[in-house]
């Protein structure tokens, strides 16, 4: 932890999106996966045996009822729970996700439902917090933090959100900024880190129309600019219609059906996440009850 | 692990409850500015509070009693007395921004001076200055540092709440040093009062101060400007975002029980050289004091903010207000009336600044 932190991703360097693009299944070895992995609490099976993969440059939406499984997926692949059978793989690597440490040596970032914070801390002390930048030579080596330089780096990361930054943004404290705006810190967090997978828990959840918008925005960026793959975790199905390029349903601990995200609507989606009908099956199913969501 | 029981729920701007005031253009990310103004003033005055009341106690004895306070003999003596309340004080700070409390300072101080006092006794009173102040100190910092892992370790590795598990250790520690000396006080070297205790450093600037001033200022540049400070900021913010990052959270926050167990000893040392003996009776409220004092500088009881230098203050501005009664001739049982108004009006401060944002 002594040396001098160095960031992940340039500013604003272009990435070429993966090859992908708007595929139906990851053309190449996915970036990350996840193989047959099951976890139970006690009695309760929560996962038994889910697949799911992430290809380069994709953007998946995991979507699922309450107690499908997905924020246990979630945890697993991001370091707060571990799984009991199965393994995760990295470019094709099985690797071992036993702490958040874990899963940001493997370039996994995750942002948090409940947004993991610090309000007392200002935004650019979040954005940094755990990797901070120290000074150079012996004071760095003391621990001596290199403040100006982080909230210059700041700055720059909350621009490239497209948050036209005012004077004073990254000093503010994050107990001052609204929901919203919290919401952008700590996405902005997740991208300035990442540097294989973005992890989104209900990014949108609670959030007003304008904020919503942004976030998605902030995802797609995601993947054009930085080159990340993202993984989306929501109950939003419009949005992650909107987003995504593969919706992946998790129902009863297990991987139910997959979606090419532009072939399919909120309506089957809805039906498969019930399991009024089964989404492999091309029979429509018009009466899908939508009053679940 | 279950859910995280914290997270950016304090004050404004919870995610979860959106309501019309945050629905503001993200783009411009920003408070209404009036409001922002107001706050910054009112943060800036209630953070400079503490030094506002202190001058205004130190001015209000010096023109009422201006032969008998502002004393050249009279702050040396005050400055003395403060030392080595500051040192627990210091490490009380950095324990409660992390969100904890250390309420056996005072019994592991009086441990350690038994401790170092037995050494030095050992060693024998004829011994030089030096030595004893190297093997008497080094035991007493030693003592202090394994009291406070002993606290972090009981604190983060079994679920007993800091509160009890401090209480159990000021016990244990109070009661193991009587039984070392069967309640009867060790003395230390004469050599050890008359050029610490009792010393100058510098013309008439007497060493204890000297001693808790450096240690203060390297405590502040420490919780400031590095990285172990914006941890501990960090820890006592919201845990759970430091461990989602990367902060050692629990390896973090026995730290911190052991700087504070640490300068308690380094407190137990320096009361050796003060007071020529353990006096394992007076420091019972020595625990109370100090964490008034942290309450009174500004520090949150919550975690999250505070500062070594205002913890400074709250130590000096009960000391002034005890010199000044007894000074005045007023009976010192006002004294703790006066203290625990102070720490009302502290504590009332602190929440609004929380209610403020």
């Amino acid at each position: 932890m002594a040396a001098p932190v160095s960031r992940a991703g340039t500013n604003g360097e272009p990435h070429t999106p993966g090859a992908g693009g708007r595929s139906t299944a990851p053309p190449q070895p996915p970036v990350v996966e996840a193989v047959g992995v099951w976890k139970s609490f006690g009695r309760v099976e929560v996962l038994r045996g889910v697949n799911i993969a992430v290809g380069p440059g994709e953007i998946v939406a995991l979507v699922g009822d309450n107690g499908a499984g997905k924020s246990t997926l979630l945890k697993i692949l991001s370091g707060v729970e571990s799984l009991d059978a199965g393994e995760i793989r990295v470019d094709g690597r099985a690797v071992e996700i036993r702490t958040a440490a874990d899963a940001h040596a493997a370039g996994l970032e995750t942002v948090y439902q409940d947004l993991a914070l610090a309000p007392h801390l200002d935004v650019s002390a979040n954005l940094f917090l755990g990797r901070e930048t120290v000074l150079p030579g012996l004071l760095g080596r003391l621990g001596f933090l290199d403040n100006k330089e982080m909230r210059r780096a700041a700055s720059d990361d909350l621009q490239v959100l497209g948050l036209r930054v005012r004077e004073g943004l990254a000093t503010s404290r994050v107990v001052d900024l609204s929901g919203g705006q919290q919401q952008a810190v700590a996405v902005a967090r997740a991208l300035t880190w990442g540097r294989r997978l973005l992890i989104l828990d209900e990014p949108t959840a609670a959030l007003g129309v304008r904020e919503t918008a942004f976030v998605l925005d902030a995802v797609l960026k995601a993947r054009d600019e930085r080159g990340l793959s993202v993984l989306l975790v929501t109950h939003d199905l419009p949005s992650a219609l909107r987003v995504a390029d593969r919706v992946v349903v998790l129902r009863l601990g297990r991987e139910s059906a997959s979606f090419e995200a532009r072939r399919v609507s909120v309506e089957q989606l809805v039906g498969t996440i019930t399991g009024v009908f089964d989404g492999r099956s091309s029979a429509g199913a018009p009466e899908a009850d939508e009053a679940v969501l | 692990m279950s859910k995280p029981a914290s997270s950016v729920s304090q004050g404004t701007g919870v995610l979860g409850e959106p309501d019309a005031g945050e629905r503001r253009d993200l783009s411009a990310p920003r408070l209404p500015r009036a409001r922002a103004i107001g706050e910054r003033v009112w943060d800036f005055a209630s953070q400079g509070l503490i030094f506002g009341v202190l001058l205004a106690l130190i001015a209000f004895f010096s023109i009422l009693l201006p032969n008998q306070f502002p004393t050249a003999f009279n702050v040396r003596s005050m400055g003395i007395s403060a030392s080595v309340i500051a040192l627990l004080a210091m490490g009380q700070t950095f324990v409660i921004i992390g969100g904890g409390i250390d309420l056996s300072v005072g019994a592991v101080l009086v441990f350690s001076g038994v401790v170092s006092a037995k050494v030095m006794a050992a060693i024998g009173p004829d011994a030089p200055l030096p030595m004893l102040i190297v093997a008497g100190g080094g035991v007493a910092l030693l003592t202090g540092a394994a009291w406070g892992l002993l606290n972090g370790a009981l604190v983060v590795r079994t679920r007993i709440p800091d509160l009890i598990v401090t209480l159990g250790t000021m016990g244990i520690a109070l009661g193991l040093a009587q039984v070392l000396t069967n309640g009867v006080d060790v003395s230390v070297p004469l050599s050890l009062t008359n050029q610490l205790g009792n010393g100058n450093a510098i013309g008439g600037l007497p060493w204890l101060v000297v001693i808790a001033l450096v240690t203060a200022v390297i405590m502040q540049v420490t919780l400031s400007a590095t990285r172990f400070g914006r941890h501990t900021f960090a820890v006592g913010s919201n845990r759970e975002a430091g461990r989602r990052v990367g902060v050692k959270v629990d390896a973090h926050r026995a730290k911190l029980y052991m700087i504070s167990g640490t300068l308690a000893g380094f407190g137990g040392f320096l009361s050796l050289a003060l007071y020529t003996n353990t006096t394992i009776a007076a420091h019972s409220t020595d625990n109370l004091v100090a964490i008034a004092a942290v309450i009174i500088g500004g520090t949150s009881l919550f975690g999250g903010m505070g500062s070594v230098f205002r913890s400074l203050a709250g130590v000096l501005v009960p000391v002034v207000l005890q010199n000044g009664f007894v000074i005045m001739g007023l009976r010192p049982f006002w004294q703790p009336v006066a203290i625990g108004i102070v720490l009302l009006l502290a504590v009332y401060v602190d929440g609004r600044r929380r209610a403020a944002g």
